[in-house]
């Protein structure tokens, strides 16, 4: 029997515990990478121009180590696009 | 002699360990070893109920740390192996009775005398966790495929890292292969890529886990047991056998040769 939508239940635990391990690991929640990623697109503008509303800042897993990673187009590629 | 000292653990309680510790330890003894296994829970004493033992207990842990008695006069034979003790927790209610150094002092007489010395942690990230990781050479982190269990299994295994005990092995418990090809249980391959460590056990969910308790027989005794061959094949793995994993599907069939639903 399926309650909630049409996910069998054990991918949705799998997706919630991904998540919810990479903050139990880094011990960084959503608002604390929220204003990383402010200070990351602060620290860069001062040395590049940046397109601020692309900036992507994730968690990648690899094994039991994370990565943090930054995607951050810069303001020339914008303007190409244009 | 020198013993190897394991200890099994979780974080999240009710997963299993104390089973796992009684039949592990008692398989290894049908193996030829001589073992020992402590109950780590001071105060929630429960390792001698499960191996059947509770009758004979006279000295406990904390009764050899605070030198009451003699380490060998704590140890209880079992009376079914030629070769497998017991040290009982105590029920005081004071934990802070044994300290990690404690742990440690115990273990380096005992590992003069046996083979193995098998550790039931208890569950939590406490004290209690702390003494009975303290003298591990390996350790066993116990979970099942459910959710708040893998959680709690990976905060172990991140400070275990720290603490430099790793790295741990995995034994996932009360697989239930119906729930699993449902789509409603996470699958030993998820769990081990949430979670991302060696696995040593993989156990079928069974009811003759309870029976076994109930009776004070670990199911390794049972020599048709599937589930007591799972537990007696982690015993082999430590030792350094290649054991393959069994297949647990093979009872999804069974389940429905018969008609049954569990």
């Amino acid at each position: 029997m399926r309650l909630f939508g049409f996910k069998k239940s054990a991918s949705s635990a799998k997706e919630r515990l991904q998540l919810v391990l990479i903050h139990d690991r880094t011990d960084l929640n959503t608002s604390q990478l929220e204003s990383l990623k402010d200070d990351l697109i602060a620290t860069i503008s001062r040395h590049v121009a940046i397109d601020p509303s692309g900036v992507l800042i994730s968690i990648a897993r690899d094994g039991r180590s994370q990565r943090l990673i930054a995607d951050i187009p810069l303001s020339t590629a914008l303007r190409h696009r244009r | 002699m020198t013993g190897k000292v394991v200890t099994i653990t979780s974080g999240k309680g009710g997963v299993g360990k104390t089973t796992s510790v009684a039949n592990i330890a008692v398989a290894l003894a049908l193996l030829g070893k001589k073992v020992t296994c402590i109950d780590g829970d001071i105060g929630l004493r429960n390792l001698d109920v499960v191996l059947g033992l509770e009758n004979r207990i006279v000295y406990d842990l904390v009764d050899v740390i605070e030198g009451r008695c003699r380490l060998r006069q704590a140890m209880i034979r079992d009376k079914r192996l030629p070769e497998l003790y017991l040290i009982p927790a105590a029920q005081t209610r004071d934990k802070s009775a044994v300290s990690p150094t404690d742990m440690i002092q115990l273990c380096e007489e005992l590992r003069s005398e046996v083979d193995w010395i098998l550790i039931d942690s208890p569950a939590g990230i406490e004290r209690g966790f702390k003494n009975s990781i303290a003298a591990a050479d390996k350790v066993l982190v116990m979970t099942n495929p459910e959710i708040s269990a893998v959680r709690d299994a990976d905060r172990v295994i991140g400070i275990l890292e720290s603490e430099e005990k790793g790295p741990a092995s995995l034994i996932i418990n009360r697989i239930n292969p119906v729930l699993v090809k449902r789509g409603d249980m996470l699958s030993v391959e998820d769990v081990l890529d949430l979670l991302a460590i060696d696995l040593i056990g993989k156990i079928p969910e069974d009811d003759n886990v309870l029976v076994a308790s109930n009776r004070g027989q670990p199911l390794v005794l049972d020599s048709k047991s599937k589930t007591g061959m799972a537990f007696g094949n982690i015993a082999r793995r430590l030792l350094g056998e290649k054991i393959p994993f069994l297949d647990l599907e093979t009872e999804t069939l069974w389940s429905k040769l018969l008609g049954r639903k569990r």
